[in-house]
């Protein structure tokens, strides 16, 4: 072990300030430094992510336009206090879906995902795009983990009722997890959520849409 | 520093004073995460880089650093390195930080880099303290993949489930059904499972330990060894 020399300076107040106050300086700069570089990439990757999980819930073929530059800002009311952000699906100018990005507060922090509806309302797929449940246990709501997440598929507000919106422990009509219950709760409320945005958001869509024509004849 | 010394890091960190079995450090990220053994395989992974990373840095200052801030300054150095790491993946290998992500904010929590920093590299050299630091980061993997591995048997009846999502579609094969259509036993995936497991595990170390003890009692004639022999 090699002697540390401890000349006098080192054990005034002084340096030892300076020196805590440096190496904090040197960390923040190279954090500063780091954020910089990296976060544009981060940022690519999470769109690129959403626009690989947009494909996996909204057929390519059912739209022509491009759903995330259209994508609008919605409050999600008594649902949730995150904003909604949708993605309307249109071909030909008519509304073909729309796709939905939102967040619902699970077990350990916020589940950000995306689900797709066609334009009477029901799911064409859903899938989580960031999670941070246990892994192991809840992280079943990924399409790589576990196949759950697809059992919202061809739901919709009008085939099932209010009640079924639940998991089955709550004699609801989704499967929960072996251990973890709160997960999938949220998930089925998130997702019985944004129908119910959805829906609001296609009644005022098509009351502008019909009062643009009105205007225009 | 001679051979003979680093052959004694290497021993330490792998199985003597191995950081979960030995020093009983890291344990919350430890019973926390290894659900599975390809998690347990992550987070050691993880884990490594991190200390590898730490305990380079903590001993190439170790010059200027006086024991009075010591402790402020190692702190904010490896707040500083994990955020780093969590950057670089997040950034450079997106697909790993897809399945590692949720790990890499628990390190800050594992007081095992810490005490390395602190026992090791802060009175060594860099070289001893990058061996310490490999030695005690596939130490720590090993024991996380093997309470992983319990548990995710007796949990899942599966090993190395979705290890080709963490290690590439190269490695498959690691992915084994043990028992096909095997509801689990709960308790195992459950966190008293994790303490059950590192339980377990720790009392096996101690019968093998005693064995090997036993053995040279023998082998000396009677005479108990050395304690620096």
């Amino acid at each position: 072990m090699a002697t540390i020399l401890n000349p006098s300076y080192r054990s005034r107040l002084s340096y030892q300030a300076a020196l805590l106050g440096g190496m904090c300086y040197l960390m923040s700069m190279l954090l500063i430094g780091g954020n910089q570089t990296t976060s544009d990439l981060i940022d690519q990757h999470l769109l690129n992510d959403k626009l690989a999980l947009l494909d996996q819930v909204m057929p390519p073929s059912r739209y022509d336009n491009d759903p995330v530059a259209a994508a609008q800002w919605v409050s999600a009311g008594q649902w949730s206090q995150q904003a909604v952000e949708i993605m309307p699906a249109t071909r030909g100018g008519v509304l073909t879906g729309a796709a939905l990005q939102m967040t619902v507060p699970g077990w350990g922090g916020p589940i950000n995902f995306i689900m797709a509806v066609d334009q009477t309302g029901e799911i064409l797929g859903v899938r989580v795009i960031s999670h941070k449940e246990t892994p192991g246990l809840a992280d079943k709501i990924e399409i790589d983990k576990d196949h759950w997440i697809t059992g919202f598929e061809g739901h919709s507000l009008a085939n099932t009722p209010r009640v079924q919106w639940a998991v089955k422990k709550d004699n609801g009509d989704f499967d929960q997890f072996t251990g973890a219950t709160i997960t999938p709760r949220a998930m089925v409320n998130g997702v019985y959520a944004g129908l119910q945005v959805y829906q609001t958001w296609r009644q005022q869509h098509t009351a502008t849409a019909a009062a643009q024509e009105a205007r225009h004849e | 520093m001679s051979n003979p010394e680093y052959a004694r890091i290497v021993r330490d960190g792998l199985w003597d004073n191995n950081v979960a079995m030995g020093q009983m450090l890291g344990l919350c990220p430890l019973l926390a995460v290894t659900t599975s053994a390809t998690n347990g395989l992550g987070m050691g992974l993880a884990s490594l880089a991190v200390l590898l990373l730490t305990n380079t840095l903590v001993s190439v200052i170790r010059g200027i650093v006086t024991p009075q801030v010591r402790i402020p300054v190692t702190i904010v150095l490896i707040a500083s390195a994990v955020t780093l790491v969590d950057m670089a993946i997040n950034a450079w290998l997106h697909p790993l930080y897809k399945v590692l992500g949720l790990f890499i904010a628990l390190i800050v929590t594992n007081c095992a880099i810490f005490g390395r920093a602190e026992s090791f590299a802060s009175k060594n050299a860099v070289l001893p303290s990058i061996v310490d630091a490999l030695a005690m980061g596939i130490g720590f993997t090993w024991v996380l993949v093997a309470v992983g591995a319990m548990r995710e048997i007796l949990g899942s009846g599966t090993l190395f489930a979705h290890a080709s999502l963490l290690l590439g579609q190269g490695f498959a094969w690691m992915e084994v059904t043990l028992i096909p259509d095997f509801s689990g036993i709960l308790l195992s995936i459950l966190p008293p499972g994790a303490f059950m497991a590192l339980g377990f595990l720790i009392a096996i170390k101690r019968l093998i330990d005693r064995a090997i003890q036993a053995r040279q009692t023998r082998l000396n004639g009677g005479l108990m060894p050395l304690e620096n022999s």
